[in-house]
């Protein structure tokens, strides 16, 4: 699924109607009053997102995730998730003392591949998020600002890629470039773009016919002026949310592909692990330990995006902020 | 005229679409970094310098591009996509043809299922919005939404196939009949539907909260017009007022974002069909990747892709009976 098809739920709280009086003797430059207003903008964000119980839950899951991933190596012994070395255990072991979570068909540790597979998940999450979001946001902004014939053509492809089933053209993709960590990241960054496509250019499209902007093009500011100073600072909130909720598309997606066999062999997502898993008949033969912990590592990790994103959309995007 | 225009208007795209899938389907295959040829031998024993020219001249990669291209679209038209690499050489549309009725019956059965559940749901927890059963069904839409659908799959598997702890198995693990049990009739029907009970239900949980959801924020948007407030001080029964105005006019986007949500069931269909190994399209396009038939992704791309620009143009063309406006115009 992709962002647009499921949106966040029910009105969100009002924001105080933006504060643009400047204290005169805060007036040093332009560029201070641009920095002091987005502080402030900012602030005014965080508050109201720490009043979101559903943003502040998903928060909290991923600062735990975050943390394990970071320190991986002091939370799990690699050893044990290396089948030639003597700290594996036998092979199909249920959870134990030893092993909390039980062994794989090699006997490695099911809970250092889980803890260390956070790493994967979430690299390969936040740079396909990168790649989509840099895309997405470039054709939006693009089509929304210049308009004629560049947007037409522009939305068409957008709206061509929506079309395309995502998951073949990414599968097709992915096999023909080969099994490799980098290549799985560029494969759902360049399937997954046309969503943040379309809200970015309805955001410039409205941007761009404001007052200010239209001020700024009277006094002779250039497109890249109007654009990096005026168009892409109103769209970027909007782009962050959107970001966040990409992210949990994204780990979706490698989970499916590795899921398929179609990851990096030598670095093991959560996705490969339930490919082992099943490959290995742990489905019929009721190894539980083997496919619940990858399994809810990653329902927890795409929640928590999931959450953030929604309290994140509920603040920033204009259209939920007015119901 | 004005249906006949919107009708024209929608055959063109949808024409158009189709022609930027060929395409695009066209150049994926050869302008990829690696010589197509060699990717088709890569990895097998006839892996040499001269079965690669052969395999180019068999496949006409030899000849201009313009010309290549006028041979793809001929062909395609044809519906010859060449032969199957893993299949030892059996034609991919005859490959595909044996393949075809198993999805369909199973996605279209569990897509029928999680619409006409998940609509009911959405109309019934936006009409009543706050209730327990709205909070119910947001929080199990979210739930869903996160899990991977084939790890869903798994775990129904495990508990009711393979049986686990308190799980009885009772369902066949998988596959599309009793191998060897040469069935007929009604008997070979109950062993399908057997068959059928875990990925149908799989399917039809894993779609049917976004359904749900689509539902209940038109609904909401609905809810708050004037004509709802209108029909209500004239003292309409609160059941009109619900299935009478609100109903019909949540409808329209929620038809059209659950048509445009096709695309992904047919996602979700290639990993349930491999969990449950159900002989459909979605198993095979697993077996294809294994095998690196790049003949049958190709074609298998195509017919995924086509499946989504139809469930889109008919989507448009019941929008127009549904919304008399289009009609009018």
């Amino acid at each position: 699924m992709r962002p647009g098809t499921i949106g966040p739920t029910g009105a969100g709280p009002i924001p105080p109607v933006e504060d643009l009086e400047v204290p005169a003797e805060r007036l040093l430059s332009p560029r201070r009053i641009v920095w002091a207003r987005r502080k402030r903008a900012f602030q005014r964000t965080a508050k109201t997102y720490r009043k979101s119980k559903m943003g502040m839950a998903g928060l909290a899951i991923l600062v735990f995730f975050v943390l394990v991933a970071l320190f991986a190596p002091l939370v799990a012994d690699e050893a044990t998730m290396d089948p030639t070395s003597p700290a594996t255990g036998d092979a199909y072991q249920p959870p134990s003392s030893e092993f909390w979570f039980g062994t794989d068909n090699l006997g490695r540790s099911i809970y250092a591949m889980t803890v260390h597979g956070s790493r994967i998940s979430l690299t390969v999450g936040l740079s396909a998020t990168l790649i989509s979001m840099a895309i997405g946001a470039l054709i939006g902004i693009f089509a929304g600002y210049y308009g004629g014939w560049l947007e037409t053509g522009l939305m068409r492809l957008t709206d061509w890629f929506l079309v395309l089933p995502w998951l073949a053209l990414a599968i097709v993709l992915a096999s023909l470039l080969g099994r490799s960590l980098s290549i799985i990241i560029l494969v759902i960054g360049i399937t997954s773009w046309p969503g943040t496509a379309r809200i970015v250019r309805a955001q410039a499209l409205s941007v761009k016919t404001r007052p200010y902007v239209e001020r700024a093009r009277a006094l002779g500011a250039s497109n890249w002026h109007l654009i990096t100073r005026h168009i892409l600072p109103n769209v970027g909130p909007l782009i962050f949310a959107n970001t966040i909720l990409t992210v949990a598309i994204a780990i979706l997606s490698e989970t499916t592909l590795s899921f398929l066999g179609l990851g990096d062999p030598l670095a093991v997502s959560w996705g490969t692990m339930l490919d082992f898993a099943f490959s290995a008949g742990a489905a019929t033969t009721g190894q539980w330990w083997w496919l619940l912990p990858p399994g809810l590592a990653i329902v927890l990790v795409v929640l928590a995006f999931t959450m953030c994103g929604f309290a994140l959309d509920e603040i920033l995007n204009p259209k939920l902020r007015e119901r | 005229m004005g249906t006949r225009g919107y009708l024209l208007g929608k055959v063109a795209q949808a024409f158009l679409t189709l022609l930027f899938v060929l395409c695009f389907n066209f150049f994926l295959f050869r302008v990829m970094p690696g010589d197509p040829a060699a990717l088709l031998l890569r990895g097998t024993s006839a892996f040499n310098p001269e079965n690669v020219e052969q395999v180019k001249k068999d496949l006409g990669l030899d000849k201009p591009l313009p010309q290549q291209f006028l041979t793809y679209m001929a062909d395609t038209a044809r519906l010859n996509f060449g032969e199957s690499f893993f299949l030892r050489g059996k034609p991919v549309n005859e490959v595909i043809g044996d393949k075809i009725w198993p999805t369909v019956l199973l996605v279209g059965t569990s897509t029928i299922a999680s619409i006409a559940l998940g609509l009911l749901i959405g109309i019934w927890s936006g009409w009543r919005r706050g209730s327990a059963l709205d909070y119910g069904s947001l929080t199990f839409t979210l739930f869903v939404y996160a899990m991977p659908e084939f790890w869903f799959g798994i775990l129904v598997l495990m508990a009711f196939g393979g049986g686990v702890g308190p799980f009885p198995a009772i369902f066949p693990t998988g596959g599309y009949e009793t191998p060897g049990a040469d069935l007929t009739g009604l008997s070979h029907a109950t062993d399908v539907l057997n068959h059928m009970v875990m990925p149908f239900f799989v399917l039809t949980v894993a779609y049917l909260g976004e359904y749900a959801l689509i539902m209940r924020n038109s609904l909401t948007d609905v809810m708050a017009d004037d004509f709802v407030t209108t029909a209500r001080a004239k003292g309409v029964r609160e059941k009109e007022v619900l299935w009478r105005h609100v109903v019909p006019n949540a409808l329209l986007p929620t038809w059209t974002l659950t048509m445009l949500s096709l695309g992904f069931v047919f996602g979700g269909a290639i990993t349930i069909e491999y969990v449950f190994s159900w002989p459909g399209l979605g198993w095979l396009t697993v077996q294809a990747i294994e095998a690196k038939d790049f003949a049958l992704l190709q074609a298998l791309f195509l017919i995924f892709s086509a499946a989504v620009i139809i469930a889109n143009f008919i989507a448009d063309i019941t929008y127009m009976y549904l919304d008399p406006r289009v009609r009018a115009a």
